[in-house]
Parts: structure tokens; C-alpha cells; sequence
């Protein structure tokens, strides 16, 4: 009883000061710099209207985003009152103390963690994975998926030589070994007087890029991160014979298939790779496709959207993307913040984000009946969303990806030893990285 | 010199030098010009195969630079009011809207900020301790000069690790006072070396010749020595200046946005749906300008300060 | 002025005398005036240098300032001695060193021979060949990315107009083999031009008379430039060798903004791997530790350099 009051009053006072708005602040937000944050610049303008606060943006672009985010977060700094961290920084975010915990706010008004897709709140909320502890409510969801040249799909030409070279008629690849049949067909044929290339993959070395492509291919191949019943051991799950084969199977894809010059190619590469018309098959995230769907080039029905395609034995699993919204805990206008989170987690205002080209994940937003019609991808986007995975979340998650990246990228494009090599000395330095963490 | 001279070279061989010259020059200044036509030129001719020579020219990469944009859904488009001037029409041809205002400028304030303040505060502190290393016994002074320009063999990275702890204990992270102070630090050194020597070139007996006359040593310090070292003090001033406003990794480590200079932030420049290389070239047009403007007027100055301030360390 | 006996002596003992005499001691000028800069520099450079030092030997990490921080004695050190990818840093950071100083000495000599032949606009077009030298390494290194493109970069299709390579086959960022000579390029586009003014002052330095008593001698002029002019510039040009040495040793905004260390770890330079391990990983502890082994590196080469090059000057 006595704390339900407390409760209660606690609730009040958070209301009344909201209401009140108490005085006219200038929050920063910080994200990445990318199409759907100009469509957040857009979209708040209507809670600068309705709040008096005014908004200024910090967007820094994907390849120094963690880099210049996290040194942020580290540094103490008060640049930024709302982050939009991603999601594997939730661990960090909570143990350092750089996001303030959020359960507390969303009891008192009334957001339930429940109305929300349930990967995205698992994947940008919850720190320890899989407790109650919310520290983000879910901004953008985000997944790897593939994208096609739905019109060059349907050229009959195209599509008897793809019969003439492989026996079977072109269909959008449903698994990888399909996959990459479809892109050798592709790699160096000549299109519109244009020579063209299989697909555009992820090999970026300077933050996660390679890591990200290299791990959506790794899942469906029965790549695991650890042991299910013994946390931290990784001995033949990182490094099974699964792994392995898939690791070589990216590696394969990037020697046959992928346009010259694309050793460090992430999102933006992608984008233009296809965007130009130099691929068939593009790898990228499906924050990606609004912008496909306008394009002049591969717009209006040119591109069709896949989800990411099984493995051997039949695994079926996708990267995750997407971020939650947190407030940074050395802000000093945080009831401001709030507010701000408090705006953004209505229905309405979600409805819109999405009308915009911010991947909403409320659940009232993507089951409601229009949605799967609402645009060509949003069916895509729901199957992909429900087999995520994502990378580590761990506190000491930059550490792992930077070990990661060294050995992907020394495997795949530097062309170092072999798939098992990379991935027995994976486990090697994630291990140094656990035990200097001090859970092993 | 007579036409007899052994070492003057002929015609002919400084004609040939002449020739080579001009063509390591028009090679070395080709990538300075392909920035600065870049600029210039639109999205699809910036990648266009092979490279454009001759396009014309377009002052998009400008506007781009100076804005934030998202792409407008056609409904936008269609309701959108004529454009109003020839930034809008930009804009809207590409079919985007403006959402803010970029950050370019801003971060090339800051640049100027702290280039100028770092440089004035290492002018003055750096006159004065030369002029004391110059004309006083200080104790340990040639070990101490010795070991302060010796720190500058750390690799700056090395050194950002404990000024990033020190400054996020002080609250200088992310500050315009802490990026003055820093590089302060960095220059001083150079500027104490360099204007020690300008100053050891001025004769003494000037000064004593208006100690004499019933000067303090404060006013012949500035009423004789300063106009004398004017030159000298110029072109180390200059020096700290390029330092700080070319300088990258602190800058990079040590600040996110309030603070941050134009170098971490030119490459992070970032149009919709891709890199903007237009908008990229203007801004380091606008950046690079100055610089190569500087160093044209005052190349006496400049290029004899390179290698006084090699040759004398 | 008063014309007190202290004012008359003043003006008629010399000058040491007077200073005591009249407003602040020269003593505490001096104190007055050193004292900011040597605070300024203890606080910005030697304090730092010291705590470096200090964490050096600690598992500290910045990114978790409330975890307990254990002593680790030399641990740090051992770690990265036998660590097998320090040496692969190493020697990428050697290739680009020993390279780079090659083509800016042949190149940089050269260009201050020429430009000493004094024909009319030598000081215009010096001016011309510094710019690249006088400009943000960071911004400039950006654009060179844009330069090395395969398809649309102005590099690739000059190779190809000169070669017949075709521009698209080759990725100068992207191949193992061409990425540690793409940041060697950049760099001896960028900084030759120092080298240049180093050997220019060198070559004008030597006076004269030299030339004309050996031209007197009937020596040739290729004698003459091998036992005169090379000696003569030799202190300057091993001057310009040891400051790029250093430079380049250090060397991190130009190469991070071309490769940033990739493909895979090829150009991997110590700066950069500096950079991950300090700010990436925030491996505190053992980054300080990382940092002085690559300062006691630099101290150690260059006092090495220096011992020699005062050896040439004395000959």
C-alpha cells in the first residue's frame, strides 16, 4: 500500500514537471548520421511545437559513430542529453553508468515494454539480456537483408541464360548456396551496354562492417556465440565445423562475386554499389530500402527485398541492426530528455516515424493489418525481425569487435591463412577479453 | 655577379631545370586543383568515367555542405511553394528538403577559435620565456629545452591518454579551453626554440643602451626588444597557427561537438544516402584556402622559418 | 626625473649594476617570465608523460573509471613484446618509414638541385611545391581516398592513360599489395616538399668560392658534385631524414583518414594500432604501456641518428 502511494506521488511529481515543462530547454541528440535521422530532424519539429523545447542534432556517420559515441560516453561528456547508442553498447551503457535505467519512467507513464517487438526490446533495451532492466526504449528496428534487381530478374533473355548455365529457372535466392549461384551468374555480365557485378557484401575494417556481413552469413551456417548451458565457453561453437564452412563460404563470395575495389565496403558502399546499377544482389541493412523504393534508378518495382537466406541445413537467421533511445546520465536537463522519450513512445507518433522511414517497433505500428502493404518491404522487414541475432552486448563488446574485425578481415580480404585458423584464434582472443574482464 | 662566373649555370641547363620544375609543379598541384574543382561540380559528375575535365559548374557540394537535408516524399514535393532562391532550387531539383542548418560552420568557428587563441597564448608566453632563456642564466636551461622538444617524440596518441583522463577529471573534455590549453602545450616548445633564436640575433647593447638611459628591464623589453622581434614573431606565429588549425588526433580523441575543429569533421561530411563528395571538396576548400593563401603572400617568411626552426634544432 | 645619487650611479655603472637597482630584479623577471610556460609544460606534457608511465604497469581501463585497479608489474610489457601482431605493425610501420624517406630524399634532392640552377620564378614555384606540406593531412588524406577510387578516381585513371591498365582492375586502398604504396605515395606527394627546403638551404649554403677554386683545379663537374655539393648538404639532408623519421614514425591522421590500417593489417602502423587499443578497447594499462615502448623506440633511434649526424658535421 505504502509504496503504491509512494509510487504514486513519485508518478505525480514526474507528470506535474513534465506538464509544466518546467523551463524551455536545448536537448541534444546524438545518432548516426543516416537517412532516417534527417527523418527524425523532420519528426521533431512537432514535439519542438508542442513541448517549447528546442532540438539540436549531433549525427556522426556510421564508420566513427561508436568510435566517437562511446569516447563521448567515456569521457563524461554533456554533449549529449538523448542517445540513440547501438544496440551491442547496452552493456556499457548500463554497468558504466552511462544511460540512466529507465523502469521506473516507464512504469509512471504507462509505456509497457510488452507493446514493443519482442527482439527489438531484447536487443536495444535489456541489460542483463533477458531481465526486466530497461535502459532504451526500442527507436529502429533494424535488420540485415538482401536486396534484388527485381527487373532484371524478369528479362527473359536473363532468364534463359541463367536456365542455359545452371538447369534451374532464376528465382530470388532462398538460401546461400542459391545465393551465390544466382551472383556468379551475374559477376561480369554485360547489362544495358554495362558491365555488372554478383553482389555488393560487407568488408568495412574500420568499425564493425565486416563483422556485421560475416556474422549474418555465420548464424544459418550454426554459428554460436557461446555454450548454451556454460556462458563464456566458446570452444567448438565459434569455432565449429558449421562456422568454419560458412566463414569460408563469405570468403568464396567475396573472391567470385563482388565489384572490384570492395575490400572495405559497409552501408554507404552498398547503397551506392547498387544504387549505380553495378550489382545484382545487395547485402544491407533495411534501413536502406525507403530509399531504393524513391531512387530514380532502382526505384518503382525495380528492387525486390529478401530475407536473409538459410543455410545449408536449413538455419535461418539474421543479423540485427537497430538502436533503442536511452538518456545520458551526465546530462543535466534529463526530465527534458524524458519528455522527449515520453513524445516519441506514442502511437501516433510512431505511426508517423514510420511514414517517414523510421523502422518503428511498436507492435500496434507493424501488426496492424495495412502495414504488411504499406510499402514493398515492410513484409521483409516483419519476417526478418522475428530471427534476429545480434553480437555481443557485453561491456567489453568494442574489445570483442575489434578482434573480430581483425580476424574476418585478415581471413576474407587480406586472403591470411584459414577459415579455421581465423576462427581458433577468435576464440583465443575473446577468451583473453573475458578473462581480463574477469567472467572467465 | 660577371659573365665570367663558374657558378652560374647556362642557359641551357637552367632552362632544363626550369622545365622539370614546372612539371613536378603541375603535377604535385593537380590533386589541390581536382579538390577545388570538385567542389564545383555535381553528384553524378563528381563520379562520373572517365573523370570530368571540363563540367559545368554548380555550386550544389556548397549548398550541400551547408545543410542538412532528407529526401521528400513525392506528396512533399508536390505541395512544396516554388523556390525562393537558388538554394532551395538546388534542393528541391534533387528532390530533398532541407531539415537544419549543417554543422560546418560551427566546427570551422571553432576552428578559428582555438587556432587563434592557442596561437596568442603561445606567442605570449612563448616571448616571454624566451626572452629569459635569451638573456638570464636559468638554471638546467639547455637540459630543459632539450627535454621539452624531446616530449614531442611521443606519438600524440601516446600523450592523449593521460590528457583524456586528465581533462574528463577537470571537465576540459569536449571544451574550448582545454583544446587552447592543449595545444599551448604542444607548441610552446617550438615557439620558445624559435623565438629564442630570433631574439639572440638582436644585439644586446641595445637594450643596455636604454637600461642606461633609465629604462626598467620591462620597458626595454617591450619598448626595444618586441618591435625588434616583431618579424620573428610573426612567422612563429604563423607556425603555431597552421599547427593548430591542420592538427587531427586530439582533436578527433578529445572532442565530440562543442569543441570540435574543422579536420575530424570535413571527413565525417555526409550527404543523403551517401558520401557527398561535392559537399566534402567545398569544405575543404573553404578549409585548405586560407592555408595556401597564407603561405603564397608570406613565403619569405614561411619557408625561411622551415628551415631556420630544422636547421638550429 | 629625480636626480637622487642612486639615479646618478645608476646611469654611470654598467648596465648589471643598473638592473638591480631599478623595478624587478632580472632574477624575478626571469622566475616571472619561465614560470607559466614551465607549468604549461609540465602540466601538457611531462605530468602526462609520468602518469603514462604510472599506468603503465596497471590493468586500468578508462571506460571503467569505479573498477578496481590492480597492480600488474610488468605484465603490460610482456604481453606486447611477445604479442606476434606487434611485429607485424612494425614492420608495415618500417616499409612505410624506409620508403618514404627514400623517395622524399631522391626526390626532394633532386627538385633543390634544379631549383639551385636560380632560373627566373625558382621562388614563385618553390612556393607552388610547399602547399601540399602546409595543408590538414587529415583533410587532404580524405580526399586522396577519393583520388585512389577504381572506377571514377583521378589516380587510377592516370595510371591507366599512362599505362593502358585499365583503372577499374586495380584498387590501390583495397589490394593487399598496392595499399602499403598507396599511403607511401600520399605521403611523398605530401611531404617532399620539407625535404626539398632542408637540401635548398644546404645547396646555398655552400659558398661560392669553392666551386670556382675546384673549377680552377679542372675538376669535373661530376667530381665536383660527388666531392663537393653532396658532402656540403649531407648534415642537412640526414637533418630532413631524422625530423621525417620521427614524423613519419608517429604518423596517424594521414594514413587513419586513407586505410585506416586495412586491408586486413597491412598498413597496420603503430599509431593506428595505438589508437584501437587505447580508444577502442580501452585497454588503458596496457596502451600506456604500448606507448612507451614505441617513445623509448623513437628516443632510442633518434639519439642513435643524432650521434651519427654529429659525426658527418664534424668531418
Amino acid at each position: 500500500m505504502k509504496s503504491h502511494y509512494l509510487a504514486a506521488t513519485a508518478a505525480a511529481c514526474l507528470t506535474l514537471s513534465m506538464t509544466q515543462g518546467a523551463q524551455a530547454e536545448d536537448l541534444t541528440l546524438c545518432w548516426a548520421a543516416w537517412d532516417p535521422a534527417n527523418a527524425l530532424v523532420e519528426l521533431s519539429k512537432e514535439f519542438e511545437a508542442q513541448s517549447g523545447h528546442k532540438m539540436t542534432f549531433e549525427f556522426v556517420p556510421w564508420t566513427n559513430f561508436a568510435d566517437r559515441m562511446l569516447n563521448e560516453l567515456n569521457s563524461g561528456g554533456k554533449l549529449c542529453d538523448l542517445m540513440i547508442g547501438d544496440s551491442q553498447w547496452i552493456g556499457a551503457g548500463a554497468e558504466s553508468g552511462h544511460y540512466i535505467k529507465l523502469n521506473d519512467f516507464f512504469d509512471a507513464n504507462g509505456i509497457s515494454m510488452s507493446d514493443f517487438v519482442p527482439a527489438t526490446v531484447t536487443g536495444y533495451s535489456e541489460w542483463p539480456k533477458g531481465t526486466p532492466n530497461y535502459w532504451a526504449l526500442p527507436a529502429f528496428g533494424d535488420v540485415v537483408g538482401w536486396t534484388y534487381r527485381k527487373d532484371w530478374f524478369a528479362r527473359p533473355e536473363i532468364q534463359a541464360a541463367f536456365k542455359e548455365k545452371t538447369g534451374r529457372d532464376l528465382t530470388p535466392p532462398a538460401t546461400f548456396a542459391e545465393l551465390k549461384e544466382v551472383a556468379e551468374f551475374f559477376q561480369g555480365r554485360e547489362i544495358d551496354g554495362k558491365t555488372v557485378y554478383g553482389a555488393s557484401i560487407y568488408t568495412e575494417r574500420g568499425s564493425e562492417g565486416i563483422t556485421m556481413g560475416v556474422m549474418d552469413v555465420l548464424y544459418s551456417f550454426g554459428f554460436k556465440y557461446d555454450n548454451p548451458d556454460k556462458p563464456y565457453d566458446m570452444e567448438g561453437f565459434v569455432n565449429s565445423p558449421g562456422a568454419v564452412e560458412g566463414l569460408e563460404f563469405y570468403k568464396a563470395l567475396y573472391d567470385c562475386c563482388t565489384p572490384p575495389g570492395a575490400s572495405n565496403s559497409y552501408m554507404g558502399e552498398g547503397i551506392d554499389a547498387y544504387k549505380s546499377g553495378q550489382v545484382a544482389l545487395q547485402m544491407n541493412f533495411a534501413f536502406t530500402w525507403p530509399g531504393f523504393e524513391v531512387d530514380p534508378n532502382v526505384g518503382g518495382g525495380k528492387t525486390g527485398y529478401l530475407v536473409n537466406p538459410a543455410g545449408p541445413t536449413g538455419e535461418r537467421f539474421a543479423q540485427l541492426g537497430g538502436q533503442g533511445i536511452s538518456v545520458v546520465s551526465y546530462s543535466e536537463k534529463q526530465d527534458a530528455a524524458l519528455e522527449y522519450i515520453k513524445w516519441f513512445a506514442q502511437p501516433e507518433v510512431q505511426q508517423k516515424w514510420w511514414s517517414m522511414g523510421g523502422f518503428s517497433a511498436l507492435r500496434s505500428v507493424v501488426e496492424d493489418p495495412a502495414f504488411a502493404a504499406s510499402q514493398p518491404y515492410a513484409q521483409t522487414y516483419l519476417d526478418s525481425m522475428a530471427i534476429v541475432k545480434d553480437f555481443w552486448a557485453e561491456p567489453a563488446y568494442a574489445s570483442l569487435l575489434q578482434a573480430s574485425q581483425k580476424r574476418f578481415h585478415d581471413y576474407v580480404v587480406a586472403g591470411e591463412g584459414t577459415a579455421k585458423e581465423a576462427l581458433d584464434g577468435l576464440v583465443q582472443d575473446w577468451t583473453e577479453v573475458f578473462q581480463d574482464e574477469g567472467k572467465l | 655577379m660577371s659573365a665570367w662566373s663558374v657558378t652560374e649555370p647556362s642557359a641551357r641547363s637552367k632552362g632544363i631545370a626550369a622545365v622539370l620544375v614546372i612539371l613536378y609543379t603541375v603535377i604535385t598541384l593537380l590533386p589541390l586543383v581536382w579538390i577545388i574543382a570538385t567542389g564545383f561540380k555535381t553528384g553524378p559528375d563528381s563520379i562520373s568515367y572517365p573523370p570530368k575535365v571540363i563540367f559545368q559548374p554548380s555550386l550544389e557540394g556548397y549548398v550541400n555542405l551547408f545543410t542538412d537535408r532528407t529526401r521528400a516524399t513525392p506528396e512533399q514535393l508536390a505541395a512544396m511553394p516554388p523556390p525562393e532562391n537558388f538554394v532551395d532550387e538546388i534542393v528541391q531539383r534533387r528532390g530533398e528538403v532541407i531539415t537544419q542548418p549543417s554543422k560546418f560552420g560551427e566546427r570551422f568557428l571553432n576552428s578559428v577559435i582555438i587556432g587563434f587563441g592557442s596561437t596568442f597564448l603561445s606567442i605570449f608566453l612563448g616571448t616571454l620565456a624566451a626572452y629569459a632563456f635569451s638573456r638570464f642564466r636559468v638554471p638546467l636551461k639547455d637540459d630543459l629545452l632539450f627535454f621539452i622538444l624531446s616530449t614531442r617524440m611521443m606519438p600524440p596518441i601516446a600523450v592523449a591518454i593521460p590528457i583524456f583522463l586528465m581533462f574528463r577529471q577537470l571537465g576540459l573534455s569536449d571544451t574550448h579551453l582545454g583544446m587552447i590549453l592543449l595545444y599551448t602545450g604542444v607548441n610552446i616548445s617550438l615557439a620558445v626554440w624559435l623565438l629564442k633564436g630570433f631574439i639572440d640575433e638582436i644585439p644586446r647593447e641595445y637594450e643596455e643602451a636604454a637600461l642606461i638611459d633609465g629604462y626598467t628591464r620591462l620597458q626595454a623589453f617591450r619598448k626595444v626588444v618586441l618591435p625588434q622581434a616583431a618579424t620573428g614573431i610573426a612567422s612563429t606565429a604563423i607556425f603555431c597557427l597552421i599547427f593548430a588549425w591542420n592538427e587531427y588526433a586530439f582533436a578527433f580523441l578529445l572532442t565530440s561537438g562543442t569543441a570540435q575543429t574543422a579536420p575530424p569533421f570535413i571527413p565525417t561530411i555526409f550527404g543523403v544516402g551517401g558520401k557527398d563528395w561535392p559537399a566534402v571538396a567545398a569544405g575543404a576548400t573553404l578549409f585548405l584556402l586560407p592555408v595556401m593563401i597564407f603561405t603564397i603572400l608570406l613565403r619569405k617568411h614561411l619557408l625561411r622559418g622551415i628551415t631556420f626552426g630544422a636547421v638550429r634544432k | 626625473m629625480a636626480d637622487t645619487p642612486i639615479d646618478r650611479l645608476a646611469r654611470a655603472t654598467p648596465s648589471s649594476l643598473a638592473r638591480r637597482v631599478r623595478g624587478l630584479s632580472d632574477r624575478a623577471i626571469a622566475w616571472v617570465f619561465v614560470t607559466p610556460t614551465i607549468l604549461l609544460l609540465l602540466a601538457i606534457n611531462i605530468f602526462p608523460l609520468i602518469w603514462t608511465v604510472r599506468l603503465s604497469f596497471t590493468n586500468f581501463a578508462a571506460n571503467k573509471p569505479n573498477a578496481e585497479v590492480k597492480w600488474v608489474g610488468l605484465r603490460n610489457y610482456t604481453r606486447i613484446l611477445t604479442d606476434p601482431d606487434i611485429w607485424q605493425t612494425m614492420q608495415a610501420t618500417a616499409h612505410f618509414l624506409f620508403w618514404t624517406l627514400l623517395f622524399q630524399v631522391v626526390i626532394g634532392f633532386s627538385l633543390a638541385w634544379l631549383i639551385n640552377r636560380k632560373f627566373r620564378g625558382n621562388d614563385l614555384l618553390t612556393t607552388l611545391i610547399v602547399l601540399p606540406m602546409m595543408l590538414s593531412p587529415a583533410v587532404v588524406g580524405n580526399f586522396w581516398t577519393f583520388l585512389y577510387e577504381p572506377q571514377i578516381g583521378l589516380f587510377n585513371y592516370a595510371v591507366e592513360f599512362f599505362t593502358g591498365i585499365p583503372a577499374s582492375s586495380f584498387s590501390m586502398l583495397g589490394s593487399v599489395t598496392l595499399a602499403p604504396w598507396s599511403i607511401v605515395i600520399a605521403d611523398t606527394w605530401m611531404w617532399t616538399p620539407f625535404v626539398m627546403l632542408i637540401c635548398l638551404a644546404g645547396l646555398r649554403s655552400i659558398p661560392d668560392y669553392i666551386y670556382e677554386a675546384a673549377e680552377v683545379d679542372r675538376a669535373s663537374k661530376w667530381r665536383q658534385f660527388w666531392t663537393m655539393t653532396v658532402p656540403m648538404v649531407l648534415p642537412f639532408l640526414m637533418l630532413a631524414v631524422l625530423f621525417r623519421g620521427i614524423e613519419n614514425f608517429k604518423m596517424f591522421d594521414l594514413v587513419v583518414q586513407l586505410t585506416g590500417g586495412g586491408p586486413g593489417s597491412t598498413t597496420l602502423l603503430t599509431s593506428i594500432e595505438l589508437k584501437r587499443e587505447a580508444f577502442e578497447k580501452w585497454r588503458t594499462g596496457y596502451s600506456s604501456a604500448y606507448a612507451i615502448i614505441l617513445f623509448v623506440t623513437v628516443f632510442g633511434l633518434a639519439s642513435i641518428y643524432v650521434k651519427a649526424l654529429n659525426k658527418v658535421k664534424e668531418r
